[in-house]
């Protein structure tokens, strides 16, 4: 009996306590010196809403050890007020355990289904017809990027797409240029990312997104495959034999002092040419989707997620919070800082660097927007993928054909 | 503290190997093993202060050997108070308090526990102690992160989840079998004869305990206190699950300036990071070193 | 009487130890118990119990990943063993020649036991580059074919991971060993040298099995280690090149964290698990006969004086 009233006069105090403190604890990976200015926009933005909500910020660097923290957290009784994931499968089972908040409220008033673009990366957080997360941001993965100065030593013009630059890489080798720029790092994500562009630009994104979205065994040991294996392979001729345990950061740095002419990587490599003091296009080529012709944007990004809490005036600020992330002025502010794209299109970039403008125009074509493997296969089938590629790309002794056997059996057990 | 230790089973712990006293060629090349070896060890402490003390711009060219051309300490400043560890830049200095806070009760209590198992299982052993002792020596081998769910689970049920009691239990039990190992052997080495005599004079399990093996237990507990500073020091697994937000430790924020998945890198500060970090346990081998191997001596003497 | 008193000093004991019971029960043995009961479930962001029988354990040797993780494990942990033991041991002796310095060559050997292996773990790879670390300097000196760069290639990667092993591992190894060294009677010397018994003989045939336990703890501690290597690979080679240096914890952790497939990494885990299970029984085994030696030595011992 008085248990009950006392939980009901709380609740009433919820409510009616808009004008009540609220800490928000906010788990992300967002650790860097971008990273960091960007997410004191968000911080900043939550903690003036004149609702007196005060964000608690929670860093911890290296997604996968954030996000298993979040997991144990949530399991462990004390989930956060709000966390990061990358769209996809990785929280896939929080909302079917019930333990993410829906934020079609939120959505609503915002117009979300209208304003959030491309339509694609909506369905990330849209799950049966419920929003479950916030996409704050998308980064790509598709892009070459290349110095000048080989090229123009080797006599060279500057490559319009990938196949250019690899009929050019003999001769860059010749004068004395490592021609295609990778590390291993990591569990060799840089390898496996890089062909991960290679192969959507040999399939075709409805061909690609068709394996993984449909486990299609027959595309997998497509002949198609098959060559993007080899060719990808036939690169490695003209890689260093520095590579193997190399950061992304210093196979950047070789691009950007002129060693070598060229690598795949995400579009925070502006980053590091940044930190140089270049700029896009003035100072290095970019090219989007590997071919200045026909541009292709992965939507991968962040999204932010809102894990269910008992407290209802929590409640009520993570809805605030939710409708903040996604308002144009915290879109632009946290998008410049960060280097990325906002998800919507109604807001002013055009302080956004040349490359980030290529990339501006091509997210607004919808058939040039191509979904991040993870949207379709786990993060299991995706890590064997990528421990595949990476083993494919070091052991010389492994031909084409055996690594597409076991492509095949990887997408034929993926769940 | 000394006199006690001298009073123990590890007295007369001076070196007392065979004697080649003069300058022979034996001893040069005694001398020079030790050297290289040093040198060995000390390669990689060097490169990290030398990058620690260079601009970025200099690193990235590539000398890993070299002397810093032009020296600097900001990223020693930066790596303690203004290194970006999330929305906020201030280095590693906010979870030095809470490492401290962390570290002492942990340390404290699991070493009084493992004591008291040591001693009981020197000394009384009742029917089954052994098994339970073989378990926790199982334990050791198991990665944590494979028995981390059942605890999670059962502090939860505690509500001890998510606090800094939580975290030191946490401590407690992954300390326990490699301190209880190290006791049980300290414990074993004692002549069972004082232990034989206290019971003739009508002593109990606690008094023998407190009177007898405690005061002399000063060397082993410094093995002891060396160890488990070391290693919740250095904690972050457990740390950042179980300590909960407002007790993070120091090790939360080394990961955050040191590890980056597609941020830009600063290596000087990840140097300068890493060695501030490691101060605290580096300072407790330096100053405890001596009773270090006189403890694991006695510990040692019979396994 | 001192039958009742007997037994309420046995309960002291007991009430005593009551901690060491509920971890060894309530947390190894429950968390093991968890972890296997888990293996055969389908468990994949959190553990679950919708049961797949041997479904995991056939998929994990059926995965590239973990077979050469198995095989990385025995190359790593013998190497490992035998040369940190055995260089820590060479230190160990050298140290005990009442050296100058002993103090800070004991720090020197011992500092890298202090420090996060996420950054020295870089430094090591770093040192280990063909284009910047040893190999480049050396050649740079004038040798022009020197190679030392071990982490490059998938066949060699293993021994770059031995190396800063050693490195990492050896300092305490010596320090246990130091202290072994220490707790032998000094008689012992004096009556080899009135024997005239050569050093390098006193030191195999008398003081090596004198040191048995410090030895033992030695072996538990690196033994501990190899089986529990995670930040080291992470860090100097994240498994690769390739998959080449992947380990049973790596791979356990990473199916865990990074997979969310928790059933298959408790599959893992459990297979991981039973050689210990070996060792340990047959330490247990062989405790349990040297303790029944030493008691019958001492009764012997009491019988004569």
């Amino acid at each position: 009996m008085k248990l009950t009233t006392m939980l009901l006069a709380s609740a009433a105090l919820g409510f009616a306590g808009a004008a009540h403190a609220t800490d928000l604890e906010v788990i992300h990976w967002w650790t860097s010196k971008g990273e960091s200015r960007a997410v004191a926009e968000f911080a900043k933005a939550f903690d003036n809403d004149g609702q007196g909500d005060h964000w608690i910020d929670s860093a911890i660097a290296g997604g996968d050890v954030a996000r298993q923290t979040i997991m144990q957290r949530i399991l462990g009784g004390d989930p956060p007020g709000a966390a990061q994931f990358n769209p996809g499968r990785q929280y896939e089972e929080l909302i079917k355990n019930g333990q993410l908040l829906q934020l079609d409220d939120v959505a609503a008033a915002g117009h979300w289904a209208d304003v959030i673009r491309p339509a694609k990366i909506q369905s990330a957080c849209l799950v049966d017809g419920h929003w479950y997360c916030v996409p704050v941001n998308i980064h790509s993965w598709d892009w070459a990027w290349y110095s000048y100065a080989p090229f123009k030593a080797a006599g060279l013009p500057n490559p319009t797409n990938f196949d250019e630059f690899v009929a050019d890489a003999p001769a860059l080798k010749a004068a004395g240029f490592i021609p295609f720029a990778i590390g291993g790092d990591g569990g060799g994500w840089q390898i496996s990312g890089a062909f991960d562009q290679i192969l959507l630009a040999a399939l075709g994104i409805e061909t690609r997104d068709k394996m993984y979205r449909d486990k299609d065994t027959t595309i997998a040991a497509s002949p198609e495959m098959l060559k993007a294996l080899t060719n990808f392979k036939a690169l490695k001729q003209f890689a260093d034999d520095g590579y193997a345990n190399r950061n992304w950061n210093d196979t950047t740095n070789m691009v950007i002092t002129g060693k070598a002419a060229l690598q795949i990587m995400g579009d925070w490599a502006r980053g590091e040419f940044a930190a140089a003091g270049m700029t896009g296009v003035k100072d290095y080529g970019c090219m989007i989707g590997l071919n200045e012709d026909s541009p292709i944007v992965t939507t991968d990004g962040d999204v932010i997620v809102f894990p269910k809490q008992s407290d209802p005036a929590a409640e009520a600020a993570q809805k605030r919070l939710a409708a903040l992330l996604i308002s144009p002025a915290v879109q632009v502010a946290f998008n410049n800082a960060k280097g990325s794209m906002p998800v919507r299109g109604d807001v002013d970039m055009s302080t956004a660097d040349p490359c980030m403008q290529k990339a501006l125009m091509a997210v607004e074509h919808p058939d040039q927007i191509a979904d991040s493997p993870g949207r379709f296969i786990t993060a299991d089938t995706s890590n064997a993928l990528g421990a595949l590629v990476s083993q494919f790309w070091s052991d010389d002794n492994m031909t084409a054909e055996q690594a597409q056997a076991k492509w095949v059996e990887i997408i034929k057990n993926a769940s | 503290m000394s006199t006690t230790a001298t009073s123990g089973p590890a007295a007369a712990a001076a070196p007392r190997g065979p004697k080649p006293r003069r300058l022979s060629v034996a001893r040069i090349g005694l001398y020079g093993f030790l050297i290289i070896s040093a040198l060995f060890f000390l390669v990689p402490l060097y490169i990290m202060v030398v990058t620690s003390l260079k601009t970025m711009p200099e690193i990235r060219q590539g000398h890993l050997f070299g002397l810093p051309e032009t020296w600097t300490v900001q990223p020693w400043i930066d790596a303690w108070m203004h290194a970006c560890t999330g929305r906020d830049c201030n280095g590693l200095s906010p979870g030095f308090w809470n490492s401290v806070k962390i570290t002492v009760p942990s340390v404290f209590i699991s070493i009084v526990i493992a004591s008291i198992n040591g001693y009981a299982l020197s000394f009384w052993r009742y029917r089954g102690a052994n098994l339970f002792f073989g378990l926790l020596v199982f334990g050791a081998f198991v990665p944590y992160q494979v028995v981390i769910y059942p605890l999670i689970i059962a502090l939860r049920e505690v509500h001890l989840f998510s606090t800094l009691w939580g975290i030191i239990i946490v401590h407690t039990i992954f300390g326990m079998p490699i301190l209880t190992i190290l006791y049980r052997n300290y414990y074993a080495a004692i002549p069972s004869e004082l232990f034989k005599a206290a019971r003739i004079d009508g002593a109990g399990f606690w008094q023998i305990f407190v009177r007898i093996m405690l005061p002399m237990s000063v060397p082993i507990t410094i093995v002891a206190i060396i160890l488990q500073v070391t290693g919740i020091w250095n904690d972050f697994l457990f740390g950042v699950i179980f300590a909960g937000r407002n007790n993070w430790p120091m090790t939360v924020q080394l990961n955050n300036i040191v590890n980056t998945t597609t941020g830009t890198r600063t290596y000087n500060v990840d140097m300068a990071a890493t060695i501030i970090t490691a101060a605290v346990p580096l300072i407790i081998y330096f100053i405890s070193g001596r009773w270090f191997v006189r403890g694991i001596a006695a510990g040692a003497v019979k396994g | 009487m001192a039958q009742a008193r007997k037994r309420r000093l046995r309960l002291s004991a007991i009430i005593g130890t009551v901690p060491m019971m509920i971890v060894a029960i309530g947390v190894y043995v429950i968390g093991i118990a968890f972890t296997v009961f888990w293996s055969f479930t389908d468990s994949k962001l959190f553990p679950n119990s919708t049961l797949v029988g041997f479904k995991q354990y056939h998929r994990l040797w059926q995965d590239d990943r973990w077979l050469v993780a198995v095989q990385n494990i025995w190359i790593f942990g013998i190497l490992l063993m035998v040369f940190a033991l055995a260089f820590g041991f060479l230190l160990a002796v050298f140290m005990d020649q009442e050296i100058r310095q002993e103090d800070l060559l004991r720090s020197i050997y011992l500092y890298p036991f202090a420090m996060s292996l996420i950054v020295t773990g870089l430094v090591w790879q770093w040192m280990l580059d063909p284009n910047f670390g040893i190999e480049h300097t050396v050649r740079s000196l004038g040798w022009a074919n020197f190679q030392f760069s071990p982490l490059v290639d998938p066949n060699t990667a293993i021994y770059g991971l031995v190396v800063a092993g050693i490195w990492q591992g050896s300092g305490v190894t010596m320090a246990i060993l130091l202290a072994g060294l220490r707790g032998i009677d000094a008689e012992i010397w004096k009556a080899a040298r009135i024997d005239g018994i050569p050093i390098w003989r006193v030191y195999i045939f008398i003081v090596i099995p004198m040191m048995r336990g410090s030895i033992g703890t030695a072996f538990v501690l690196i033994a501990v280690g190899v089986v529990r290597v995670y930040d080291l690979v992470v860090a100097m080679t994240g498994g690769g090149p390739g998959i080449s240096t992947n380990m049973p914890a790596v791979y356990v952790i990473d199916m865990i964290t990074k997979s969310y497939n928790v059933g298959q990494g408790m599959a893992a885990a459990t297979i991981m698990l039973l050689p210990v299970i070996a060792v340990i029984a047959l330490i247990g085994l062989g405790r349990i006969v040297s303790t029944r030696r030493k008691n019958a030595a001492i009764l012997r011992a009491e019988a004569t004086a």
